[in-house]
């Protein structure tokens, strides 16, 4: 497999796979990825949202729009750029 | 250790929950989601009453549901968005009562993934297309459509993407016929993403957008988007077409705006509680919602998070929104789906605690409860509303709770413990969730309600019910039994004593039927009596110096035995007259017992005739006319039966027939055999047995929920019956009794007339398939755990709610406010209206002594200065050793995030009142929340954040022993056995540790190999820890043999400790099973349910579910049932689309667990593929359904 075909694939890879990591990857963008993945992980499993409701003593509705709402940005501003 | 699970007590939250005519009939039903698991209900319309008719396990999450019909059909589909990368399209089948998949389309990868769809379902509310979402990015969109044979079609899927777009909403808008739309709450956040100043995530907006699906392109292309509040967090589509003004409502914090395309906005605020502690700075959300359409008109009703219901109504003029008005309705649970029935009816599936039904008593047109405008408010330029406006809250006005559906969710700790003496343990759980949680105790046992209790002259013998003639809807006659005397009362608004009956009243009773069109007969032990419906009496008298014993009847055949064990034989004739035949047969020993199989409508005869002797046999005898009284087969038994009763149940064990009939026999040893009597030869075959209690085995016939079932009666009462595909054995939770007959009536349809000692009492059975009936114990705060003091049998609970005022905290801000105290007397129940809400930061928190002898709490304090308790122990110090002490682990100003306290105190109490009062002792401060507390050879054993102390009493505060600072983050769990401590990290799985007594130090040797969030542990033996964690895992530790001994031999610790390994302890322990099992689990213990029976490990799950692990015994059982999983998971693939496997395995590889739900489901399949597997494991299906009837018997 020769080297520009390797690229092409992996960059269908992250055009497909939101998240999908590259060299220039940086600790922003991984923990950002990292954080709406996880945000999403636990919308979808219901316990995990009614578990923190209890804790939080907030409606489970609360608790997603919180969660949701966090998504948008999980991790602050990013840094600025060296250029 | 090979181990095999059963669900018990299936979790019973709901988080989806739609409304349709899933049986294409015009009762309308709920098709509701537990998470893993899908349920049909339903209402009914007459009694108020919501049944379920269908549960089935579908081994996937369930994430969203939606229901949809096409046009101009009558019946509802079902969609599933689960995390199965799949979108699945169920349809209910009534006749053979199962949901049939119909489509099931693959998109993406399994898992609940940020970009897989499957968290949103938007359908078209007429039922041309399909919107399933994921969080981000991705959603596609199905066209359905009928090919020409009228089935439904589903297209390939079209993309309406949108990258670095975050979804919080979707739903489908109601267009009537032009092309479909969806409406989706989005935001962008690309922008956010690049700029570092953070200008521009400020400035980020939330979309309204319109996905229009071209029905001609086939296409879907994003139509409208629009900005709104970004505190917007839901839609409700408005009613269109000819129905409405179309358009969506979006729900922001504190308003609610209408929108449309090229429609003007119109915006109203969400009115708020009258409350003077409210928070003005907390916005308000709704939660949920659901549209109600009439005949020319329509309302919507939302919900706030405070449980409050909103009635609003839109006016319109064609397609132009005039106004939309918002009033207070009513007060329910906080809900994750509501639902409103055609037939007037609120059903409302509870986030937490028991899900209601409420009928309404009108729709809050009339009442004096402000009504708010659009009109009367003018938004700000940027179209937010900041504008406040109030209502007073109140009891239910409009609506009129006609039933509930138990719910334990959440479950927060719970232990199985006899606690009050009696045959078996009960489970004590703590439920539920702010004032309205409850410690509930779980007795195993049908839940019974009593109609009526009425004592009689003596001690009665017998008692039956009959009609008066074959077509009578209702019992007319109750009829008693004594020892020397019959009495016969007559059902009406009363029951009364009626004498002109016929029947000789001077005589015990053997048997009582109703015969032919309208006769009656008696059999009593010198004769039979023929009463004709003109009172005219034909005597059979039984021959000289012999005496009738026992009789079996049905409308059309009597048999009889007389002493010596002759039996008689008769036949009712053209005429009516009871003709004895010519055959009589002579047992070979004394008969015990008699039955004769029911008689089918229409049918004059049946076939079989079964008789046990007291030479330990049941023989099946013919009644062909052909060969009267034949033998046809015969069974030997382990002792003398004392009761028969043949039944048809319905199922298809039985291959070509709908029907099985089973011979049920109770014997004088409190044994109960079910057979399977074959229709065509008269052979008995597939026997199960099961053992019921000490007394002898009475059986009587039943008819429940539409089917027959036998009540066995021993020392307590079971009830044997069929449910989806299945024959359950139960007892009931109801005392001994001796004897009882079905009853029918105009008040109580299904009843049972029974006795017991000298009192007549009918009862009826509704909630079958419960396995468990609950007492609750109302409480006040959540509950976080419960301890058992051990020599006085108290329970001491503990009880945190954030965000909440506490009572002593209330009393004070009132007053700060100028309130006066007498107000408070029209204060609102908290367990309606929930207390008042204060800040984050803030605490309401008590401790509660309950005796569970006579469920009442004996004891409450408050704890003050904003402290919450966290941990709780019973101990005795070796210092004081005649006292038994309560250590209560609290923290003041805890804050969740970031995570914060002042300061953290263990309080020590002393039981008083024979443990029924506590007394405080002193607090000793600590640094961090005290997790976990343990008793500790005479000590306390403490967790202190990620410290690890041995205390003693001292006499001011609790003296520091010893101290372990080595584990990784918080210590959650502790358990001890001798010298051994296993500890339970919140994030790093379990530690093992032993304390040196000589050099009085506690050393961890040994950790587990992966990080594990735990939610409870359990040690099963000196080596072996259960536990389990936040995302649904199940797991079992075992520290190797040869280390176990070596740390054990090894008294000064040092040598065999050795030194750390990679940040972690010099030693791992091995994994022994691990399973998915898809709720949290919250309490693990090892405890046998039946008395002897095998020990176990039972688990609690936070959404209310109860199940077990049993280990296996053999080799054999562990092959068997492995393949037979095997086998299911190919046959019968999980409805939700999710692979078994992958499921079972969702963290995790599944290791050395079968799943018992997955096998149990083998009685679901066709005939066909049951003798498939069964050739394949060389056996019948028969024995394999007795194998895996057996492994639940075992358990319970």
């Amino acid at each position: 497999m020769d080297r520009a075909n390797l690229n092409s694939q992996l960059e269908h890879l992250q055009s497909k796979y939101v998240g999908t990591g590259h060299a220039d990857t940086s600790k922003y963008e991984w923990g950002v990825n990292q954080a709406r993945d996880t945000y999403a992980s636990y919308v979808g499993h219901y316990p995990m949202m009614s578990y923190f409701a209890l804790a939080e003593n907030e409606s489970i509705a609360r608790v997603k729009f919180n969660i949701t709402e966090k998504m948008v940005q999980p991790c602050g501003p990013p840094p600025e750029r060296k250029d | 250790m090979f181990l095999y699970n059963l669900t018990l007590q299936a979790p019973n939250a709901i988080n989806q929950s739609i409304l349709g005519n899933f049986s294409g009939t015009r009762q309308q039903e709920l098709v509701v989601s537990h998470v893993s698991r899908i349920e049909l209900l339903r209402p009914d319309t007459t009694t108020g009453k919501v049944h379920s008719i269908l549960s089935h396990d579908v081994f996937g999450v369930i994430r969203s549901l939606a229901a949809f019909r096409l046009t101009g059909a009558s019946k509802d589909y079902i969609v599933i968005g689960s995390d199965s990368g799949r979108i699945i399209i169920l349809e209910y089948n009534p006749i053979k009562n199962v949901f049939e998949k119909v489509h099931q389309e693959t998109f993406g990868k399994s898992g609940c993934r940020r970009i897989v769809p499957g968290q949103y379902l938007a359908t078209d509310p007429k039922g041309r297309a399909v919107m399933i979402g994921s969080m981000e990015k991705q959603k596609l969109v199905y066209i359905l459509n009928r090919d020409i044979a009228a089935r439904l079609t589903i297209g390939s899927p079209l993309e309406a993407h949108k990258s670095h777009t975050i979804v919080q909403y979707c739903t489908g808008v109601d267009v009537g016929f032009e092309n479909p739309i969806f409406a989706c709450l989005e935001v962008d956040y690309t922008e956010a993403d690049q700029d570092p100043t953070g200008e521009a995530y400020r400035e980020t907006e939330k979309m309204l957008t319109y996905y229009e699906l071209d029905l001609g392109l086939n296409h879907v292309v994003r139509k409208w988007s629009e900005a709104v509040d970004r505190r917007s967090n839901m839609l409700v589509a408005v009613p269109g077409g000819t129905d409405g003004p179309s358009g969506v409502l979006v729900c922001s914090e504190n308003y609610i705006t209408y929108k449309h395309i090229g429609a003007a906005t119109l915006t109203v605020p969400i009115p708020r509680r009258k409350d003077p502690l409210e928070n003005k700075e907390r916005g308000l959300l709704i939660v949920s919602g659901v549209v109600h359409k009439m005949k020319n008109s329509f309302f919507l009703l939302l919900q706030s998070e405070e449980g409050d219901l909103y009635k609003v109504t839109i006016d319109y003029t064609g397609d132009t929104v005039n106004e939309i008005k918002i009033k207070y309705f009513d007060t329910v649970s906080v809900a994750a789906g509501l639902c409103i029935l055609k037939s007037g009816f609120l059903f409302v599936a509870s986030e937490f605690g028991n899900h209601q039904f409420y009928q309404f008593g009108k729709l809050g047109d009339d009442d004096d409860t402000p009504e708010y405008s659009s009109n009367d408010f003018i938004t700000n330029d940027d179209g937010t509303l900041d504008v406040k406006v109030y209502f007073k809250p109140r009891p239910l006005e409009n609506l009129l709770l006609v039933d509930e559906l138990a719910s334990m969710s959440p479950l927060t700790d719970a232990k199985v413990l006899n606690l009050t003496d009696e045959d078996t343990p009960q489970i004590y759980a703590l439920c539920g969730r702010g004032p309205r949680s409850t410690m509930r105790i779980l007795r195993h046992g049908l839940e019974v309600t009593e109609m009526a209790v009425s004592p009689l002259p003596a001690n009665p013998t017998a008692v039956w019910t009959t009609r008066l003639t074959a077509d009578d809807k209702f019992d007319q006659f109750i009829i008693v039994s004594f020892s020397n005397a019959t009495l016969v009362l007559s059902i009406g608004e009363t029951v009364e004593e009626v004498t002109d009956t016929g029947f000789l009243a001077t005589t015990p009773t053997i048997a009582v039927q109703q015969l032919g069109q309208d006769a009656l007969l008696q059999i009593y032990p010198q004769g039979i009596r023929h009463i004709r419906a003109n009172k005219q009496v034909t005597e059979w008298r039984a021959p000289g110096g012999r005496q009738i014993v026992r009789a079996a009847t049905n409308s059309q055949q009597v048999v009889i035995a007389l002493t010596g064990g002759e039996l008689v034989y008769f036949e009712v004739d053209e005429s009516g007259n009871l003709s004895e035949s010519h055959v009589r047969r002579e047992m070979s020993g004394n008969v015990t017992c008699l039955s004769i199989q029911p008689l089918p409508a229409g049918r004059r005869r049946v076939r079989f005739l079964a008789v046990g002797c007291d030479d330990n046999t049941v023989r099946i005898l013919s009644l062909d006319a052909s060969n009267t009284l034949e033998p046809l087969s015969m069974q030997a038994l382990s002792a003398i039966p004392e009761s028969l009763v043949m039944i048809d149940m319905p199922d298809q064990i039985t291959a070509g027939s709908l029907t099985t009939l089973y011979l049920n026999i109770g014997l004088q040893n409190g044994v109960l055999l079910r057979t399977v009597l074959e229709q065509n030869t008269g052979q008995l075959s597939d026997t199960r047995t099961r053992f019921l209690g000490a007394r002898s085995v009475k059986l009587f016939e039943l008819n429940m929920a539409g089917n027959p079932a036998v009540l066995a009666l021993s020392s307590r009462p079971w009830l044997s019956y069929q449910m989806q595909s299945r024959i359950h054995l139960n007892p009931l939770s109801y005392e001994a009794l001796e004897y009882a007959a079905s009853f029918t009536s105009e008040q109580c349809l299904e009843g049972v007339v029974a006795i017991a000692g000298n009192a007549l009492k009918i009862f009826t059975i509704e909630r079958f398939g419960q396995v468990f009936n609950e007492t609750p114990i109302p409480l006040t705060y959540t509950p976080r755990r419960f301890v058992v003091n051990p020599v006085h049998k108290s329970i001491a609970i503990i009880e945190s709610d954030h965000q909440t005022f506490s009572a002593l905290e209330k009393k004070k801000k009132l007053q700060e406010l100028g309130f006066e105290a007498n107000e408070e007397e029209e204060e609102l129940d908290p367990v309606v209206f929930g207390h008042s809400r204060s800040t984050p930061g803030k605490w309401a928190s008590l401790i509660r002594i309950i005796n569970p002898a006579t469920e009442e709490t004996t004891f409450t304090l408050e704890l003050e200065q904003n402290e919450a308790a966290f941990s709780v122990a019973v101990l005795n110090f070796a210092v004081e050793a005649g006292d038994m002490f309560l250590a209560v682990g609290t923290a003041a100003d805890v804050t969740l995030a970031p995570k914060s306290l002042s300061s953290g105190f263990i309080h020590i109490y002393k039981f008083v009142n024979d443990g029924m009062g506590l007394e405080l002792v002193h607090k000793t401060p600590v640094d961090e929340v005290p997790h976990a507390l343990l008793h500790f050879q005479g000590r306390l054993l403490a967790g202190v954040g990620k410290t690890l102390r041995i205390y003693d009493l001292g006499k001011r505060k609790l003296l520091r022993k010893c101290e372990n600072r080595s584990l990784p983050n918080s210590i959650v769990t502790l358990h001890n056995q001798g010298g051994r401590i296993v500890i339970g990290d919140v994030q790093e799985s379990i530690h093992y540790a032993s304390y040196v007594a000589a050099d009085n130090k506690i050393v961890v040797f040994a950790d587990d190999k992966a990080p594990r969030w735990i939610s409870c542990s359990a040690m099963i033996d000196y080596d072996t820890v259960a536990g389990g964690d936040k995302f649904g895992n199940f797991f079992v530790n075992r520290l190797p043999q040869k280390l176990s001994q070596e740390i054990d031999e090894d008294e000064a610790g040092s040598k065999s400790v050795g030194k750390g390994y990679l940040h972690g302890a010099a030693h791992k322990v091995d994994l022994m099973a691990h399973y998915h099992v898809g709720d949290i689990l919250t309490s693990l213990a090892k405890t046998s349910f039946v008395a002897g029976g095998r020990e176990m490990i039972l688990y609690t799950s936070f959404m209310g579910g109860i199940g077990i692990f049993i280990p296996f015994q053999t080799k054999e059982d562990i092959d068997f049932f492995q393949t037979l999983e095997m086998h299911m998971r190919n046959e019968m693939p999980p409805l939700a689309g999710r692979d078994h496997l992958s499921y079972r395995g969702y963290h995790v590889p599944v290791k050395g667990t079968v799943d018992g739900d997955m096998c149990e489901q083998y009685n679901l399949l066709s005939g066909d593929k049951k003798r498939m597997i069964a050739d394949e494991l060389d056996r019948t299906p028969a024995e394999i359904q007795k194998k895996i009837e057996d492994m639940r018997i075992r358990a319970i």
